[in-house]
């Protein structure tokens, strides 16, 4: 089984799976009603010029998210 | 005759009184995919189009005509991702839907448009839809870029699976809109196959909602049942209420359960949601394909320059020059040409005319009111120019992206940063585009700062006074951008400034977190960008023939009467002596610690109207001083204006203090309707009008006083 790292630390390109990240507050429940579950494949697509927020790609969309959000996701290979 | 089908009665001919009413279709999607395209497509309307979620924060109502020539209404709505609303427009949506909005027809049948490209995330919102229970026509729009991504979508299984008509679409280029106009006009429509189990962990306490709903909250079954479905998903139950609060036993029944859930760890919202998903994606198995390998898309290749640490600022410093020189250049040939044709009018007019208050009124009020102000029409247009391009190629959202990080430390988001960037057009719709902003507090804080972002009615000051600035020299055109430029600098920062400060006392909150959609990028239709510019430029003419010209009367009727007793008095001590005269006496001594005289006081308390009021009234005000020589132009005016003991009044420190003044001070009576509306009362308003003021007269105090310490 793949270990699981935190979707902050995903490298640049690369793709991963959403394994899982809190249930409650409206952020992440948000974040469920636009697609991003526990499974979904999920890209690092690159990091705001000034290193924050982070772009993501997932079901054929581009998505901003903070550090502090994608430091509690974690996904798996 | 009576007797006849109504599809033949209606045809060609006028119909019967009583027959039954207009259809009433609602618009609903994912932000940002067409509908206000596909709106204004259908209705000929010009609903603002652009290529960033978040374009649309009101409903529109408007009307087509069906295959049979019957009108049919559609309401325009704000982009939702989700019915359980999180933002104010995402509200407007719901409440339209719901039919909770009292000024608004219930819509009988819903246009679901989604995105093809991602098809799954706006299927979501089309699933809450479908369990209200109406007929819904699902429009599959953006057809053009899944093809060019190499999707492969089957609309007619999409047809098959959902029992409704399903319709592909290209909205820009108006293709699929025939089909989509049928299906409008088909008297009866389906309703759509839409079983889904309800996860069993959550059943008894939707079936126990939809009961207490109905029941207590006088909701019908089906509303009944979706609302309870959205109570779940939702932790604000205040707010999915709307402006109705739910019944106390409906809310005690929801606390019980969150409770009991909380005690087994039951991920309620999760489970929801994700049944939800997972009906969607064994619809989609079938439907979606992937054809060919996907390279980087060309919109990837763009933002690797546009967001790159380096060439980034590059491209935004680089646009924001090109921006401020075009204002200086180009816009010069076209301002002097408007200038000459009304400076040759009023010369007409004093040759032709006998001498006296009429020939004055046309000359000084009329003419040296509104000429002066339509003189700035290229360089209005040209910042419309701008801002269309930045709204519709999809920069807008890479702004608020870039921005982020600067507006976290600041305590907001990046998504506040975009009714910023629309403030330095106007302040209007600024203020309006808070309405995406999902904090209640962090939208109060950008509303009260939008207007300190330069916006176009400041242009013609900051273009007259930069213009009256260093007397009898040509300055080049690098200074006059550079002055520009720190204008723009001193109210954004400013507007961070307050922000911060905000934040940090009156409306304290966490910072917000930064959950946005990147649209890929678009060629900006030129017909969008000139649409929306020529709209802006035939807003700006109609205020000049309005507010403008009315206030110019006003103020030449003010500057003229009463008469002074010597009727050969020069015309300062006429103005001195009239009306607005000692208008302006009675407030100098307030603003004479900033360097203005009384005939700046006359400016400063008409343009409280709107700013570039002050532009016209300088107009009318000195064009009457120098009267006999037609040749002086409103600079020249300027320059020549002394205080008594004859020192100039128009100093270069006076012309950048009175500059650095309307980049604070609160000026616009429309901003602070807009704001009243926006905020639920006059609290508010009032503060932005005190704050900014005060500032602007600190400020210019500290930098006169300061100036003057210098010796300038
Ligand atoms: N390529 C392509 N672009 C489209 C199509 N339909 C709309 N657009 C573009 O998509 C962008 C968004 O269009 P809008 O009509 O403003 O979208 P909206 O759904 O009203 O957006 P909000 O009001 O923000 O919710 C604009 O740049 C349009 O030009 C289409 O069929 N194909
Ligand atoms: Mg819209």
């Amino acid at each position: 089984m793949s270990a699981s790292l935190k979707l902050s630390a995903l490298a640049l390109g690369v793709t991963a799976r959403v394994k899982d990240f809190p249930k409650t507050g409206t952020t992440f429940v948000r974040l469920r009603e636009m697609g991003l579950l526990p499974g979904t494949p999920i890209t690092f697509i690159r990091a705001a010029p000034l290193g924050d927020p982070l772009e993501f790609k997932l079901r054929g969309y581009h998505l901003t998210l903070r550090r502090e959000e994608a430091e509690q996701i974690t996904i798996e290979a | 005759m009576s007797q006849l089908p109504s599809h033949i009665t209606g045809s060609g001919k006028k119909r019967p009184a009583h027959a039954d009413r207009t259809p009433v279709y609602a618009l609903v999607g994912n932000p940002n995919c067409g509908k206000s395209t596909l709106f204004n497509a259908l209705t000929g309307l010009k609903q603002k189009v652009g290529n960033y979620p978040g374009v649309t924060v009101e409903k529109k109502i408007g009307e087509t005509y069906s295959q049979h020539g019957k009108p049919i209404k559609i309401i325009d709505l704000p982009g939702a991702y989700s019915l359980a609303a999180r933002s104010p427009d995402e509200a407007v949506t719901r409440d339209v839907l719901l039919g909770r909005r009292s000024d608004t027809p219930q819509p009988d049948r819903i246009l679901c448009i989604v995105d093809a490209t991602n098809l799954e995330r706006n299927l979501y919102l089309v699933h809450q839809i479908l369990d209200l229970g109406r007929p819904v026509i699902l429009v599959v729009n953006m057809m053009d870029l899944a093809e060019s991504s190499g999707l492969q979508l089957r609309v007619d299984r999409l047809e098959q699976a959902l029992g409704i008509p399903v319709i592909a679409c290209e909205a820009v280029n108006g293709k699929g809109l025939v089909e989509l106009k049928l299906a409008m006009s088909r008297s009866d429509l389906p309703l759509a196959r839409h079983s889904w189990d309800i996860p069993v962990a959550v059943a008894p306490a939707v079936a126990e909602l939809q009961a207490s709903l109905t029941d207590n909250d006088g909701r019908s079954p089906l509303v009944a049942r979706a609302e309870a479905l959205l109570l779940l998903t939702d932790f604000d139950t205040v707010r999915v209420a709307g402006s109705t609060p739910l019944s106390a036993r409906t809310t005690d029944i929801l606390a019980t359960w969150q409770k009991h859930w909380e005690g087994e760890g039951t991920d309620w919202a999760g489970t929801l949601v994700g049944s939800r998903y997972a009906a969607i994606t064994k619809l989609c198995v079938d439907i979606v394909q992937q054809t060919g390998a996907t390279g980087p898309t060309t919109s990837d290749k763009i933002d690797a320059i546009v967001v790159h640490p380096l060439w980034g600022w590059v491209v935004f410093g680089g646009v924001m020059t090109l921006f401020f020189l075009s204002i200086f250049t180009f816009a010069q040939g076209p301002m002097e040409w408007i200038g000459d044709q009304t400076a040759s009018l009023a010369n007409w007019l004093k040759a032709t005319m006998p001498e006296g208050d009429l020939r004055s009124l046309l000359t000084d009020g009329i003419i040296g009111g509104v000429g002066t102000i339509i003189t700035f029409l290229p360089q209005i247009l040209i910042l419309y120019f701008f801002i269309g391009l930045l709204e519709n190629t999809g920069y807008m959202a890479r702004a608020a992206f870039i921005m982020d990080r600067l507006m976290s430390r600041v305590g907001l988001n990046g998504k506040s940063f975009i009714p910023l960037l629309s403030s330095y057009a106007c302040a209007i719709p600024g203020i309006m585009a808070t309405r995406t902003i999902e904090d209640p507090k962090d939208r109060l804080v950008t509303i009260l700062v939008a207007p300190l972002m330069s916006c176009s009615a400041r242009l013609p000051v900051y273009l007259l006074m930069i213009a009256a600035l260093l007397p009898g020299t040509t300055m080049p055109v690098l200074t006059k951008v550079g002055i520009m430029l720190l204008m723009y600098a001193l109210g954004t920062a400013g507007a961070f400034g307050f922000a911060w400060l905000f934040k940090r006392t009156l409306l304290k909150g966490r910072p917000p977190m930064m959950i946005m959609e990147l649209p890929p990028y678009r060629l900006p239709g030129i017909k969008d960008v000139a649409l929306h510019m020529f709209e802006r430029a035939g807003l700006f003419l109609r205020k000049a023939g309005t507010v403008i010209l009315g206030i110019s009367i006003v103020l030449w009727f003010l500057t003229t009467y009463p008469k002074h007793p010597d009727a050969t008095a020069a015309a300062t001590e006429q103005i001195a002596y009239s009306f607005a005269g000692r208008a302006g006496h009675a407030i100098e001594p307030v603003i004479k610690p900033l360097g203005f005289d009384w005939r700046i006081g006359i400016g400063l308390i008409t343009s409280f109207a709107a700013r570039e009021v002050f532009v016209s009234s300088m107009g009318v005000i000195f064009g009457a001083e120098s009267a006999n020589d037609d040749t002086t132009t409103l600079r020249v005016a300027l320059q020549k204006a002394t205080w008594p003991g004859g020192a100039p009044v128009f100093t270069t420190l006076v012309c950048f203090t009175l500059m650095v003044y309307y980049v604070f001070a609160m000026q616009c009576m429309s901003t602070v309707a807009v704001v009243k509306r926006e905020t639920n009362g006059w609290k508010w308003p009032l503060f932005q009008i005190g704050y900014m003021t005060g500032t602007a007269w600190l400020v210019c105090f500290v930098i006169y006083q300061t100036g003057r310490a210098l010796g300038y």
